[in-house]
């Protein structure tokens, strides 16, 4: 498929998506309403309010985690990478989690997605300490597995000491990723880390293209690998941050995008880190609506959807994985 | 084009290279010869930079190497590593065409000269019908060729190809040879880190004989692979073709006489 014809292709999945999503919910109001004679208060508040910043946050979300997933893979050279492996994702939701404990939350409303941001920053910051600026692969996974453990740790020892049945639920819930009962606020307070990341990925297609070739090749095309690295790093962290303190740990859609998209774009790792945010924001978008399409009862939360698709996903990759040895 | 004087590289608390002088003309394809372990890949690796220097100086076209910009010393050397991994799938043409990428800035994607660049080495390295293959489907020949191709793409004024005929039968050996030789004489440099001596004698210009971090020996290949250089670097014994096409023959082992 030519590379337009594929961002095309995945942009108007993205719009049609996004039209959807807002015309979805419990109760018949469709965008229309907006245009039509009686565009009432709660017509406004139930597509503005309600449903807009979920879907925008879906999207955006979705699209952050695509491209960190594609952008980590590019980096480590392993299909099987995900963004949560430099620990942004955990280190995110630990900052959050430790808001939501301490009952900061309620004092306001920008404390629990600025926990998770440092969260996230703190996290990336002790891999690339851990690690050292010269790390191998292999290194960078170990510190990250370290990191992460220890977030999860931290994580399960709040839990431990959480003062009712109610605050554990609320944790537990949280963890599980959603993007309902969001606001605009909350798209405004992750877009500012958002958009920094996204702006970082963005040159740094080429420099992945010659990681092809291997750290030495790339090294004497004039890949500056430390500053590369390091950029990376830190617009995974920004995005995936602000992403899951907003949302809660989403898992999978960094892996599961990339790896889907990259026969479409002839295996090339620059190529991918447009597609893959496009993909990833179709793929969180699609999630929510399914959530939303289930039948009434208890919320599946999207984090447990996309665990439960990309789960599978995952041992498929290991099998093939197996095969394709390249 | 490159001049290295009295260099000297350590790994770690060991001294790898000590106190080499090479000196590398355009035109020249310059074999690189000596036992594993005497230098001469950490040598090419000092000279691309990817490893500090402990002492002396290496000029390229005059300049000191590590004052010259990364991205011009990437349009000036170019790199064939040892065995250099291929991570995905790409297709033929699309590898070779990251040769071009030192020409551009990040952001910016191939012009119409850099694909007419491609299409060249393609031919020239007899890779057209396999351009739209991927890397990972290719014979061991075939996947070199592929990678030298990129290499050649770069145009640099001087290509370093560290041991790029390991591991292949000997139709790809001359053919990867060839290669080089035709590279150097559009008055390009060519230093080629090799084992085989026959080839090197066959297709180096010069050839320099590392031992032990220093260079022992350099010249033409007649002068410098010696049945006395040849026993004390390599400890072999070797047959020798000293007619108008002078060849080498690593024969045997000393002690093992037949």
């Amino acid at each position: 498929m030519r590379p337009f014809h594929l961002v095309a292709a995945l942009g108007l999945l993205v719009m049609a998506l996004m039209l959807f999503s807002i015309n979805l919910g419990s109760s018949e109001i469709s965008l229309f309403d907006l245009f039509g004679t009686e565009r009432s208060h709660a017509v406004k508040l139930v597509l503005l309010e309600i449903r807009l910043p979920r879907t925008l946050i879906a999207a955006v979300a979705g699209a952050s985690f695509g491209i960190s997933g594609a952008a980590m893979q590019g980096l480590l050279r392993n299909p099987l990478a995900s963004p949560g492996l430099i620990g942004s994702s955990s280190g995110a939701a630990l900052g959050a989690i430790i808001v939501l404990y301490l009952g900061l939350g309620e004092v306001s409303w920008v404390l629990m997605p600025s926990g998770g941001m440092l969260g996230a920053l703190i996290a990336m910051v002790l891999v690339y300490v851990l690690a050292g600026r010269d790390a191998s692969i292999v290194t960078i996974v170990l510190a990250g597995v370290a990191i992460n453990s220890l977030a999860i740790a931290l994580m399960s020892l709040i839990l431990n000491l959480a003062p009712s049945p109610y605050a554990v639920q609320e944790i537990v819930l949280w963890t599980l990723g959603s993007v309902s009962n969001l606001g605009m606020t909350d798209l405004w307070v992750m877009l500012p880390a958002t958009v920094l990341g996204w702006l970082l990925f963005v040159g740094t297609g080429n420099a992945l293209e010659l990681l092809t070739l291997g750290e030495d090749t790339a090294r004497s095309m004039g890949v500056n690998l430390g500053f590369l690295r390091t950029r990376l790093f830190l617009a995974v962290a920004l995005s995936i941050g602000a992403a899951v303190s907003v949302t809660g740990a989403i898992g999978f859609i960094g892996l599961v995008i990339p790896h889907l998209l990259r026969p479409l774009v002839g295996y090339q790792p620059g190529r991918l880190l447009g597609v893959s945010a496009l993909g990833g924001a179709a793929m969180l978008l699609a999630a929510d609506i399914a959530v939303r399409l289930m039948p009434p009862g208890p919320e599946i939360r999207i984090g447990v959807l996309t665990a439960i698709v990309g789960a599978p996903f995952f041992l498929f990759l290991i099998l093939k994985t197996r095969r394709w040895q390249i | 084009m490159l001049k290295i004087s009295n260099v000297e590289v350590s790994l770690g608390n060991q001294k790898i290279v000590r106190g080499v002088d090479l000196t590398v003309r355009r035109g020249e394809v310059l074999g690189l010869l000596g036992p594993n372990g005497a230098g001469k890949s950490t040598l090419l690796r000092a000279v691309l930079q990817l490893i500090p220097t402990q002492q002396g100086n290496i000029e390229l076209e005059g300049a000191p190497v590590n004052s010259v910009r990364v991205e011009q010393r990437a349009r000036q050397v170019a790199y064939l590593a040892q065995q250099g991994p291929v991570n995905w799938p790409l297709t033929v043409e699309r590898l070779v065409a990251l040769g071009r990428f030192p020409h551009r800035p990040g952001w910016q994607r191939l012009t119409a000269e850099d694909r007419a660049v491609v299409e060249r080495i393609l031919d020239q390295t007899d890779l057209r019908q396999l351009g739209e293959r991927t890397v990972t489907t290719l014979s061991g020949g075939e996947r070199t060729r592929v990678l030298l191709a990129r290499a050649l793409a770069v145009g640099a004024p001087l290509l370093l190809a560290d041991e790029p005929v390991a591991a292949l039968d000997p139709a790809h050996q001359l053919q990867i040879m060839q290669l080089l030789r035709d590279y150097s004489d559009e008055d390009h440099a060519v230093i080629v880190v090799i084992h085989d001596l026959t080839l090197a004698a066959r297709f180096c210009h010069r050839v320099a004989l590392m031992h032990e971090g220093t260079i022992v020996a350099v010249g033409s290949a007649r002068d410098v692979l010696t049945p006395e250089n040849l026993a004390s670097v390599y400890n072999i014994d070797a047959r020798f073709g000293m007619g108008e096409d002078f060849f080498v023959i690593p024969w045997q082992s000393p002690g093992k006489q037949r």
